[in-house]
């Protein structure tokens, strides 16, 4: 039996009763639920979490354990883990620790044993909320506490990389800009054979175009777009030149780039398992997402860009396009990592712009 | 795209009788495919041989068909309907193969019917196993190395390239019929012979062995626009070699990373791409628990055991939804019919874990062969879900109904450490519970792995288990550890035996303590989405889901697993009695935990419970619904067990009193009211103990009937000829004490004869008289039925009516009350008195078109049945004649014995119904899987008792053109009867034995009686289980054989020379 007590306090004053987690720590943000029922190594590296709460809503977290090589980032930046049981004995033939030596190990707070099922709920009715991860007992003081703290505007440069690396290929040069990059971007277009330079989020477009890349990909990262101005100027400065994909922050950032609007979701999708109405083909993909902004449908009307997926649910923009640029992005998470493998395709299209339109650009 | 405009008629197939591999899955995909191509306006016809299910009830379809599911009759049918299309994958391997069959005969062609669905060449590519294989390699899909063979040499030449131990898989086969593993070359000869003869098409699968691989399942769909999404994944707890019907299941699968879980998932998706799946389809692997190797095991292009429970684990209707992709809609534009605010083409997220638990019969068949292997043996399965899983493990075990509740066995203590682990090694349907008592006596969770191959996830989730009851006994009285229990699923009566204490007085202290279970909404999307589906599962967590209404509701206990003596019929009733409690204004609750079955479609009643039938678990419920009263009499004997403890705790039982359903089932005040009212029984008496039973049988008077009090099903029910057998029974079969005391009763022989009659305490409606062909001591389950009765007098049928008012009226029968009279040369008298709803039930509705278990239900709400529109009494007869047929699993059950008597053995049934009674007789043969020929061989082998009858009956046979091979005292009698006859050997006399024979080929009716005695029944044993397997008819009761020969007759012309 567990004995070592800890509580989830969120904004509202709702005090959720759990046990001790991962590391000896207390920890504030937005807490958010993940509806997918594997890949937490994955969900919980993924630098777009930096600073939230992560629900699981799948109440066994944890059971086929770590391992080294399922991370998305070295060092994972989400703020806690909320569970309703964190496996102690997980099996897989990799697993290397359990989740509770993992968020030990990076010094995330955790609780467990708590209605997951009722936060999502709550995060579902009343939208995404502050809460905090604590031992002490005084709530009032909690959730004033929670009141008080700001919401940080720094997080891309808190999680992009500070200076460029290569990941070595012999095919298209690509440029990423690492606005807190999932690993598997990289694998995903070093699978396809790609070079690749991992730039901090701030790098000039003038720098990126001096590289003379084939093609330019925009990663994920966390937290409001519109925070990330300097990447805004820098991928105006890139449509038209290179060829572009974005995913998610990077996708956000092109739209915001393009002159669309963005705005903050009740609560964001967050799961394996998201129906995505690809509109070139009229077929649906389930998807990998991560996100709690989205981009304003209306806002597109007289921009270069249109839709090329919505979410089928509820029909927010999930893709663009360039009416004439080689420019593309998706919402959701074609790397996956976790999730559905069958957006895949989309690196695919990117390198055939890249071997095409990138060849010409930069002949 | 929209559904398609240009068909408009669809005949839907069913799966027939329930048998095991083929269970009621498939009334519940049936049934829900029927409402589903209804609710887009299309004419559905079905045809289905089956009587006992929902799915051949008028509301279902448009036109049913309760016809043998034979390529010949469903011609007829298409020839007569002209439906435009035809719907083949909803109908199990039955309805699969059907399809093929009418399409080979051009049957399809003929009359313009379309196959709906996936594709007639799909099927094909995923049944016929070369196919499939040369597809995989085709795809670079791993399968196992494997050939397909013909003959048994094959088998041999495929040993010396890959080596033992390997897998044989009949092609086109159920529930891996005649399938297994072979270690040896004995195996080689045994299991290739049976899977070749099993195999309609004569070829097997002979596949590498990949036993303790881990064994994982995806329920995926298709529609027509190639969008395709997994339904569920689940995870076998049992390793690659386990039949997936018999294995425990957990769903989501625990032990896999995303990387291997996406690996599968794309393969799986690519598969059904690649098939062109238009539908819903499982597909079975097998991964490496060491590495990323996998192998795909095999695909089902169809619904599924697996699907149906793939639907109930997540909510997601994949029948329901495989039926509209089928006439041309796609996922994109369904609306996920659980949120009713999302779509159908996305991935369900469950926020629970579920655990699936097989049913076995070996309760019932004692000297089964219980070890686990590729032959399915399951009869049933039970569901639960909770929050973590050992809630979810401890859930469905005590659902099970074996006398098990918890992880472990009730006597535990009594094994010695040996004995366990041998049992263990044995890989029995009891393992799961010698692990746990291994685990109690610390045995290391790595050397259980090893015999095992259980993943050691799971292993240290029962040790958990076996930790917290540890805790428990360490701290007696802690509300802590009494909450943390409750959290992992321990039931009070589990807490209350490690605090020496009761259950009832755990329940105490948890209702002062507020230590509730609350109730869990399953969504289909984790919550992420607003869901007012009314389908709900308990557990220990903060927030309440289950928020009572303000309506007066009534709380209907479903019937549990399907098991031996329990089977669909009761979900039948309990369904119709949903119904009618809707009908009548109140919200109707079904508390059940049976995944396969219509009932627990959450679409029935107005609010599901998929929960446990035990005491504790409905209690809890009924604290939370605070209903007006619980109906316990369509729920089968799981409904009425529980009544009494119900009814201690202050909830109403609606319908008949308990004091009344006590008097029909305590002996001794049965006996006096049958005295009070003048209805005469078998002189009967009961006892406690052997020296009891023995007096009171001589006072009777042999032969007698011996069984304990409260049996369900005729469970350890014997016909009893002296003292020395009874002697016997008394020390082995039964366990008599003054509260379970054994029944011993006059043993008439005569004609069976069973009526179902509902009753509003005042007045009594009797739908109609159903006449048994075996006589007395074959119980009524396993006899075939005969309505209307033919050999009855008029005043017998007024006796029997009047008999049936008595009882009815003078048990207070409000509602439903079933009773079996014999009528024996000194009369008529009532042998047994159900006061609940019986087999018969579904049978009898559809003959008389009443439907009884709603109009019962309406009676219990107070309807009286002056207003029901019906005529009191004896309804009047309904013209043509319905035969009521069983069907037996025997081939998927080594070494038990098919003799038929009063222990129910058969699991399904099957019914003919035509203008004649020979007709009707004929229909219900052929439809129970009885190939009734004008001729061929029958071997006779007779008890010295039955030899005169036999003489009368081998006669017949013979002068319709059977040869006749007998036994040599049988063929004595025979031959003094001038009846030509071969005689064979018995076993082991010679070359020429009949087992040979029947081995062979040779025969195609075995005809035995039971001799009593150590050898000869031994060799009757052996005969009649060689015939089983082999897949002849054995016919144990006279009476079938001479229903048989008058069925033959009838359609013979006649050869006598001028």
């Amino acid at each position: 039996m567990l004995n070592d007590i800890r509580y989830l306090v969120l904004e509202d004053g709702t005090v959720h009763e759990g046990y001790k987690l991962g590391a000896d720590a207390e920890s504030f943000g937005e807490i958010v639920f993940n509806t997918s029922m594997t890949g937490v190594q994955e969900i919980i590296t993924d630098n777009s979490y930096t600073n939230q709460i992560i629900t699981f809503s799948y109440p066994l977290v944890g059971s086929a354990g770590f391992n080294f090589e399922d991370s998305e980032s070295l060092l994972p930046t989400a703020g806690g883990v909320v569970v309703r049981e964190a496996s102690e004995h997980p099996s897989n033939f990799r697993c290397d620790e359990n989740l509770d030596q993992f968020l030990k190990r990076h010094g995330i707070p955790g609780i467990s044993g708590v209605d997951t099922r009722s936060i999502t709920k709550k995060i579902r009715t009343g939208g995404v909320m502050k809460a905090m991860i604590t031992d002490s007992s005084d709530h009032d003081s909690t959730v004033s506490k929670i009141k008080d703290s700001t919401d940080a505007t720094d997080q891309v440069a808190s999680v992009s990389t500070r200076t460029p690396y290569i990941s070595t290929g012999r095919g298209p040069r690509v440029a990423l800009l690492d606005f807190g990059k999932k690993e598997n971007i990289v694998r995903s277009l070093n699978h396809r054979g790609c070079d690749v330079t991992v730039l901090p989020h701030d790098t000039p477009a003038a720098q990126i175009l001096d590289m003379k890349p084939h093609g330019v990909m925009l990663s994920n990262g966390p937290g409001n777009p519109e925070d990330v101005q300097v990447a805004i100027e820098t991928v105006k400065g890139l449509i038209g030149k290179v060829p572009i994909f974005g995913i998610c922050l990077g996708h956000q950032l092109i739209a915001l780039a393009g002159g669309a609007r963005s705005y903050k979701m009740k609560f964001g999708h967050r799961g394996a398992n998201h129906p995505v109405k690809n509109l070139l083909t009229g077929k649906v993909e389930i998807t990998t997402q991560n996100h709690g902004y989205a981009i304003d449908g209306n806002s597109l009307e007289n921009t270069d860009f249109e839709v090329t997926h919505t979410a089928l649910n509820d029909g927010s923009v999930e893709g663009l396009r360039h009416k004439s640029a080689p420019v593309f992005s998706v919402q959701y998470h074609p790397e996956a990592a976790a999730g559905p493998h069958e957006t895949s395709y989309l690196y695919d299209q990117f390198i055939g712009l890249m071997t095409t339109e990138g060849g010409q650009t930069n002949a | 795209m929209p559904k398609r405009n240009d068909i408009n008629t669809i005949l839907v197939i069913g799966s027939g009788p329930i048998i095991i591999g083929q269970a009621a899955e498939f009334d519940y995909a049936g049934t829900q495919a029927c409402l589903a191509l209804k609710e887009e306006g299309y004419r559905v016809i079905l045809v289905n041989s089956n009587p006992a299910t929902i799915m051949t009830d008028k509301e279902i379809a448009d036109v049913v068909y309760i016809e043998p599911l034979t390529p010949d009759f469903i011609s007829r049918i298409i020839r007569k309907e002209q439906p435009d299309a035809l719907l083949p994958t909803l109908g199990g391997q039955v309805g699969l193969n059907m399809a093929v069959e009418l399409d080979r005969l051009g049957v399809l062609e003929e009359n313009d019917v379309e196959l709906l669905g996936t594709k007639l060449d799909s099927i094909k590519q995923a049944e016929d196993r070369d196919l499939f294989r040369n597809l995989m390699n085709e795809m670079g899909v791993p399968v196992p190395e494997s050939d397909i063979i013909t003959t048994i040499e094959e088998a041999y030449e495929f040993v010396e390239k890959v080596g033992y131990p390997f897998i044989v898989r009949p092609a086109y086969t159920m529930g891996g019929t005649g399938g297994g593993i072979c270690e040896n070359e004995d195996d080689l000869k045994e299991i290739v012979a049976n899977g070749l003869k099993y195999s309609p098409v004569n070829q097997c699968l002979l596949e590498k062995s990949i036993a303790g691989f881990k064994e994982i399942e995806y329920e995926v769909m298709r529609d027509s626009n190639d969008n395709a999404i997994v339904v569920c994944n689940m995870e076998n707890i049992d390793p690659v070699g386990i039949h997936t019907g018999d294995s425990i299941v957990v769903a989501p699968s625990q032990t896999m990373t995303d990387k291997e879980h996406q690996m599968l998932r794309t393969v799986s998706l690519d598969i059904i791409r690649k098939l062109e799946i238009e539908g819903g389809c499982n597909v079975q692997l097998a991964l490496d628990p060491h590495s990323f190797d996998y192998y795909i095991i095999e695909v089902n292009p169809r619904v599924s055991r697996s699907s149906a429970l793939a639907s109930k684990a997540t909510g997601y209707p994949i029948a329901k939804l495989a039926a509209k992709i089928a006439v041309g809609m796609t996922l994109d534009e369904m609306q996920n019919p659980v949120t009713n605010t999302s779509y159908a083409a996305f991935e369900p997220a469950l926020d629970y874990v579920v655990s699936k638990i097989p049913r076995f019969p070996f309760d019932k068949f004692e000297k089964g062969e219980r070890k686990l292997g590729t032959q399915m043996k399951a009869t049933g399965e039970v569901m639960a879900i909770g929050r973590t899983y050992e809630e979810s493990l401890l859930k469905a075990i005590r659902s099970l109904e074996y006398g098990v509740h918890h992880l472990g066995l009730p006597n535990g203590d009594d094994y010695d450490l040996e004995y366990i682990i041998r049992s263990i090694k044995a890989q029995s349907d009891e393992r799961l519970f010698f692990i746990g008592e291994a685990i109690r006596r610390n045995v290391t969770l790595e050397e259980i792995h090893e015999w095992t191959r259980i993943d050691m996830y799971f292993l240290n989730k029962f040790k958990h288990i076996i930790d917290i009851e540890r805790q428990l006994k360490d701290n007696k009285n802690s509300i802590p550890h009494l909450k943390w229990a409750k959290k992992f699923g321990f039931s009070d009566r589990v807490i209350g035996h490690r605090w020496e204490m009761t259950g009832s007085d755990i329940f105490k202290i948890r209702k002062e303590e507020g230590i509730m279970p609350v109730y869990k909404i399953i969504d289909t999307c984790a919550g992420e989405f607003e869901s007012n589906t009314p389908y709900f599962y308990g557990t220990y967590e903060t927030e309440n889901e289950s928020i009572p209404s303000d309506k007066e509701k009534i709380l209907v206990l479903g019937s549990g697993p399907i098991r031996i003596g329990q089977g669909i019929e009761f979900d039948y009733a309990t369904v119709h009695a949903v119904w009618a409690i809707q009908e009548a204004g109140y919200e109707a609750i079904i508390v059940n935990n049976n995944p396969e079955t219509v009932s627990t479609d959450f679409s029935i009643s107005d609010k599901l419970y998929f929960e446990p039938l035990t005491h504790e678990d409905v209690m809890n419920i009924v604290h939370n619904e605070n209903p007006k009263g619980v109906v316990v009499q369509f729920g089968g004997q799981t409904a009425i067990n529980l009544a009494d403890r119900l009814a201690e705790e202050g909830v109403t039982i609606l319908g008949t009193s308990l004091d009344d359903i006590d008097r029909a089932e305590d002996r001794k005040r049965f006996e006096a009211l049958l005295q009070d009212i003048k209805v005469p029984q078998p002189h009967g008496k009961t006892a406690t103990n052997e020296a009891e039973a023995l007096e009171n049988a001589r006072h009777i008077g042999f032969p007698i009937l011996v069984r304990p009090s409260y049996v369900l099903g005729g469970r350890a029910m014997e016909i009893v000829f002296n003292e020395s057998e009874l002697e016997n029974y008394m020390r082995n079969a039964v366990k008599a004490s003054p509260e379970h005391p054994v029944l011993i009763d006059s043993y008439l022989t005569g004609k069976e004869i069973e009526v179902d009659a509902i009753c509003d305490g005042e007045n009594v409606i009797i739908p109609g008289i159903m006449e048994h062909i075996e006589r007395a001591g074959v119980h009524s389950g396993d006899s075939m039925a005969v309505y209307p009765p033919v050999n009855l007098s008029q005043e017998e049928i007024d006796t029997l009516v009047d008999y049936t008012e008595r009882l009815a009226k003078g048990l207070n029968i409000i509602g439903i009350i079933n009773i079996q009279f014999v009528l024996s040369k000194d009369g008529i008298f009532v042998l047994e008195v159900n006061p609940r709803s019986s087999r018969t039930v579904p049978f009898m509705s559809k003959i008389t078109e009443i439907p009884m278990a709603g109009l019962a239900m309406h009676a219990i709400l107070g309807k009286k049945l002056s207003e029901s529109g019906y005529p009191l009494g004896l309804q009047p007869v309904q013209p043509g004649y319905y035969v009521k047929a069983p069907v037996f699993s025997f081939s998927k059950l080594k070494n038990v014995d098919v003799t038929l008597g009063p222990e129910m053995k058969s699991t399904g049934e099957v019914m003919g119904k035509d203008d004649t009674l020979n007709k009707a007789l004929y229909k219900s043969l052929v439809a129970s899987g009885l190939d009734v020929k004008d001729h061929g061989t029958a071997l006779f082998t007779i008890a010295d008792k039955d030899k005169s009858e036999a003489v009368e009956l081998a006669k017949r046979f013979s002068h319709c053109g059977y040869r006749i091979l007998a036994t040599k005292g049988t063929a004595v009698a025979l031959e003094e009867a001038d009846i030509p006859v071969v005689t064979v050997e018995k076993i082991g006399e010679g070359e020429e034995t009949l087992l040979r024979a029947i081995q062979n080929g040779n025969v195609q009716i075995v005809v035995n009686t039971m001799t009593k005695g150590k050898e000869v029944e031994r060799d009757g044993f052996r005969i009649r289980r060689e015939s089983v397997e082999n897949g002849v008819p054995c016919l144990t009761s006279l009476d079938t054989a001479r229903t048989l020969i008058e069925v033959i007759e009838s359609m013979t012309f006649n050869m006598d020379k001028m």
